[in-house]
């Protein structure tokens, strides 16, 4: 069954790029470049794309900039936003800090943390039985994790809060603990499925060497695969924190009482709240943002090509 | 894949049983976590699901009672209705919007890569946020940041969020706000892999740029316009936090989808036998439709 998870090995290896810096270097003419011709010349197709790209960037990054400037506005409220804040003031994120929006943030860091690593771990040890070994019963272990994919939190919510308050077999009770919504997340089909197809790529040669030298299995993962796979570890990485921070539905339902909220759910609380105004709720959306920015921009690359590779945001 | 080949001759060396246990023992955290939190739930799900849920009295066989309940219901009947619209529109928004994005900014100049980065941040930033930004964008007085633009043009202001006619669409221009941009990006890695001596050949035949389009570029995407297909149609069916952060279900119930309604149901009204039928219905059309639309790729990938 092929998923739409596609090799991202092919896929990630970027096209040579064209040419474009060196004078009379060039090949082919800049029309070739692109499905529409773009032609880098000024002229009216090139006064227009400069038009569309302006209109393009108006639509999907200047909506940030509402926030960002409303978090910092005094008095914010839905009338009189601006792009630009008028009135700077720290005030949004003072009132914010009172109504326990670093407390939110923290446990959205521990559960970002802790279910990034866990998730990385398991599906790095999985990665590599299904990559580096045959075994009976392979390819229906395969199967499983890519159910796991078509099984979203949405589906399963509701038995899912059951179980989350009544562990079977051991029956302990996770709710309102961040080990509600750290272990869930553990078992993710798609960095299953990424990681081993990039592993069954490393060459037997190496793994034979190594063999011979008397490496055992853990060691073998750890100091020969492991740092072969670095660039679909970060895909793993970046994806994954993306997607634990974007979860909602999760902490919601693994939540005792609203203090166990991540920073995310914690927006609809601020929301409700009728003593604070507009700027504060921006001011904790702004607190909400800056981590998934701060990953996305040190790590687009392997998080653009991991997309490309068929990746799902949730 | 041409990966998954690995010649059984290559793998020796070691012991029948050892052989045999290694693998599991790595499988078997990730085993563990799935089957606890992933298929064990649905398995509940689906056995609760023919049961009315009482707590500390002990669950009652009902049979089908929970599924012809919740399919006749009627806010049940509407939230379908909006799945659908909600779900189609938006997929077919982003996926066009998406190419589009892709057409205008494919290239490999640094300003577009710039550009491309930009675009891109719906896609990261947590729905969640992205539900206060739209919030606020769709502020209901001629302030607002949308409704002054509209003013501009001499339109009055428009109840974006508190219209029951019109929430619906403005949870849908959401949708497509935030994927257009995913799909951009799968779909510029489905451009960089036409031959471009397609291109000169096809401007060598004198051919129209929209014919290029057409009968070039097209062809060669299928399989990327396909896999964003399926993703965006799979999603659409089980919406929940873009319609749940953005209007609760409101107005009046009319961006109620099949996913907030099921938790409605479950978590206010704690009737956790039906809301375990609605969502047994929701996967079995969620699987129906997965494979279907994987058998179809396969039949059209058969080259």
């Amino acid at each position: 069954m092929s998923a739409p998870v596609i090799d991202p090995v092919r896929t990630t290896v970027p096209r040579p790029a064209p040419k474009r810096s060196g004078k009379g270097q060039r090949t082919t003419p800049a029309r070739f470049d692109t499905a529409l011709g773009w032609n880098d010349k000024p002229g009216a197709a090139w006064a227009l794309r400069i038009l569309l790209c302006a209109t393009a960037l108006g639509i999907f990054a200047v909506p940030f900039l509402a926030i960002l400037s409303g978090a910092f506005t005094k008095n914010a409220s839905g009338s009189s936003l601006s792009f630009l804040p008028h009135d700077s003031t720290l005030l949004n994120f003072t009132v914010a800090g009172e109504r326990g929006i670093w407390d939110y943030f923290s446990n959205s860091l521990v559960i970002a943390g802790g279910g990034l690593l866990l998730q990385l771990v398991v599906c790095t040890l999985a990665a590599y039985a299904l990559a580096r070994h045959r075994f009976r019963g392979q390819a229906l272990v395969l199967t499983l994790f890519m159910l796991t994919m078509m099984l979203p939190e949405e589906v399963i919510a509701i038995p899912l809060s059951l179980v989350l308050g009544d562990v079977p077999v051991v029956h302990l009770d996770l709710k309102g603990t961040v080990w509600g919504v750290i272990l869930p997340l553990g078992a993710w089909g798609f960095s299953v499925m990424m990681l081993t197809e990039f592993m069954k790529d490393i060459p037997d040669e190496i793994e034979e060497a190594a063999r011979l030298d008397g490496v055992g299995e853990l060691r073998m993962l750890w100091q020969i695969v492991l740092p072969l796979c670095k660039p679909a570890l970060g895909v793993a990485g970046v994806l994954g924190f993306i997607m634990i921070w974007d979860q909602y539905l999760l902490p919601l339902i693994a939540a005792k009482d609203p203090t166990d909220y991540t920073v995310t759910v914690a927006l609809s609380v601020l929301r409700t709240d009728p003593e604070v105004g507009s700027g504060v709720v921006l001011a904790g959306a702004v607190i909400a943002l800056v981590p998934s920015l701060i990953v996305y921009l040190l790590l687009q690359r392997s998080l653009v090509s991991g997309i490309a590779a068929g990746a799902t945001k949730g | 894949m041409t990966a998954t080949v690995t010649t059984p001759a290559t793998r020796r060396g070691r012991g029948p049983t050892r052989k045999s246990v290694v693998p599991w023992l790595f499988l078997a955290p990730g085993l563990l976590l799935a089957l606890v939190f992933k298929f064990w739930p649905m398995a509940k799900g689906v056995w609760l699901s023919f049961f009315d849920v009482r707590p500390f009295l002990g669950d009652k066989w009902t049979g089908l009672d929970n599924y012809t309940r919740v399919l006749t219901d009627h806010r049940f009947q509407d939230a379908i209705g909006h799945t659908l619209i909600l779900g189609i529109g938006q997929s077919l928004g982003a996926i066009l919007l998406g190419f589009a994005l892709a057409l205008l900014l494919e290239g490999q100049t640094r300003s577009l890569k710039i550009l491309r980065t930009a675009v891109f941040l719906p896609a990261v930033t947590a729905t969640a946020v992205v539900g206060e930004l739209w919030r606020l964008m769709y502020y209901p007085t001629s302030d607002g940041l949308l409704n002054s633009g509209l003013h501009l043009l001499g339109l009055g202001p428009v109840q974006f969020l508190d219209n029951p006619d019109i929430a619906l669409y403005s949870t849908m221009a959401m949708g497509i706000w935030i994927w257009a941009p995913y799909n951009m990006v799968i779909l510029l890695a489905g451009l960089a892999g036409v031959d471009r001596s397609l291109y000169e050949a096809a401007a060598m035949d004198g051919v129209s740029l929209w014919q290029r389009l057409r009968h070039v570029t097209l062809p060669a995407i299928r399989p990327a316009l396909m896999i964003v297909l399926t993703l965006a149609t799979i999603r659409g069916l089980r919406v929940f936090t873009e319609v749940y952060v953005l209007t609760g279900g409101g107005p009046a119930g009319s961006t109620e989808v099949w996913m907030t309604r099921a938790y409605t149901l479950g978590f206010t009204r704690n009737d956790i036998g039906g809301a375990s039928a609605a969502s047994v219905v929701l996967l079995c059309v969620t699987l129906l439709l997965t494979v279907t639309v994987n058998h179809f790729r396969k039949r059209g990938d058969a080259r």
